[in-house]
């Protein structure tokens, strides 16, 4: 029996790595510096990886014959699922460091509580991501405090991404009604219970980035249930350009 | 400011494949400091399962030969066949490596 609650779920898990590995395979060739151009390249495959495990899945849940490059493809920005601060586009280093941090120490808080889940599937794929994404934040943890306390112009980068992203942190938190069955029988994780470790972690290492957190009355939200900015549009023209024009093409 | 200013200072990698075996040198990374080279390491070095190890040196910590030192250093063994242990039989029962 599909089951519709389970199917959304694992959108929403997916098309944030999606999204995220997308934005950041941006850098493939592009790097400040050779050895971080693997870097960002190596962490864009992993999501892009972790996101190929779990729409592989959603598609089975769903039972409607898409596999995970139909849901990749050929879904219109108004059918992803992804938090807003994944499709942002990925600015100058400092943009994507931060939100590279910002989006791991969530994504390792999700992984932890998602390796106990009671859906073996879910289980396993959470087990082999944790460990990507531990790596992401140790990775993306350094660069946040070395360009925080780095140069004046390397601190005036990094707080103006602090500034730019951290209205958008907020929708990572906001527990879907849909989900709370799932959540009840351990399927799934509260994603609102993530925000009191999220926030003392990622503190402590703005703080001693010399960096703060803007005072936010409103935190943006939308792609959860599809309102998406104008940027995932165009993302995703780029992305599906492809495969929407050779439909069913293999190499 | 000069390129050299500009740019980080070189570190040198080494990996090791498996447990028991040495460290060897792969390659050198560019970084600010010990676990930047680190991190750097691993994504250019160990991406493909090469290692489950790591060490990075600061190139500027190895003393190395120079070209004029391959005369006295190296010259005198090339006579020295006896220095070699294949005149020694192994005995049975002595695991061949």
């Amino acid at each position: 029996m599909p089951n519709r609650a389970l199917f959304s779920a694992l959108l929403r898990l997916g098309d944030d790595r999606l999204v995220l590995g997308h934005r950041t395979s941006e850098w493939c060739g592009h790097g400040p510096v050779l050895e971080e151009d693997i870097a960002l390249t190596n962490m864009a495959l992993d999501l892009v990886g972790q996101a190929t495990l779990l729409l592989q899945y959603a598609g089975e849940v769903e039972g409607a014959g898409r596999d995970q490059d139909a849901l990749a493809y050929f879904r219109d920005a108004l059918e992803y699922r992804n938090a807003l601060l994944c499709e942002l586009p990925k600015g100058d280093f400092g943009v994507t460091i931060v939100r590279q941090f910002l989006y791991g120490v969530y994504s390792v808080l999700q992984w932890e509580a998602l390796s106990a889940s009671t859906d073996t599937t879910v289980a396993g794929i959470a087990a082999k991501a944790l460990k990507e994404s531990k790596y992401h934040v140790r990775h993306a943890g350094e660069w946040v405090i070395r360009l925080g306390d780095g140069t004046d112009e390397s601190h005036r980068r990094a707080q103006a991404a602090v500034d730019l992203l951290w209205p958008y942190s907020g929708e990572l938190f906001m527990q879907p009604a849909d989900e709370a069955a799932l959540v009840a029988s351990g399927v799934t994780a509260d994603v609102s219970v993530f925000e009191a470790p999220w926030t003392a972690q990622v503190q402590a290492v703005l703080t001693r980035a010399t960096l703060a957190a803007p005072d936010v009355a409103w935190m943006q939200r939308g792609g959860r249930s599809g309102a998406h900015t104008e940027h995932l549009g165009h993302m995703l023209a780029e992305m599906q350009i492809v495969a929407r024009s050779h439909p069913g093409a293999k190499w | 400011m000069s390129a050299d200013e500009r740019s980080w200072p070189l570190w040198e990698v080494f990996t090791q494949a498996k447990d028991g075996a040495p460290h060897e040198h792969a390659g050198s990374v560019h970084a600010t400091d010990a676990e930047h080279a680190l991190q750097n390491a691993r994504d250019v070095y160990a991406r493909r399962n090469e290692g489950i190890s790591l060490w990075v040196v600061p190139s500027t910590a190895i003393t190395a030969s120079t070209p004029e030192d391959m005369g006295p250093f190296f010259d005198p063994a090339n006579d020295k066949a006896y220095r070699h242990p294949q005149f020694y039989t192994v005995p049975r029962g002595v695991k061949v490596f």
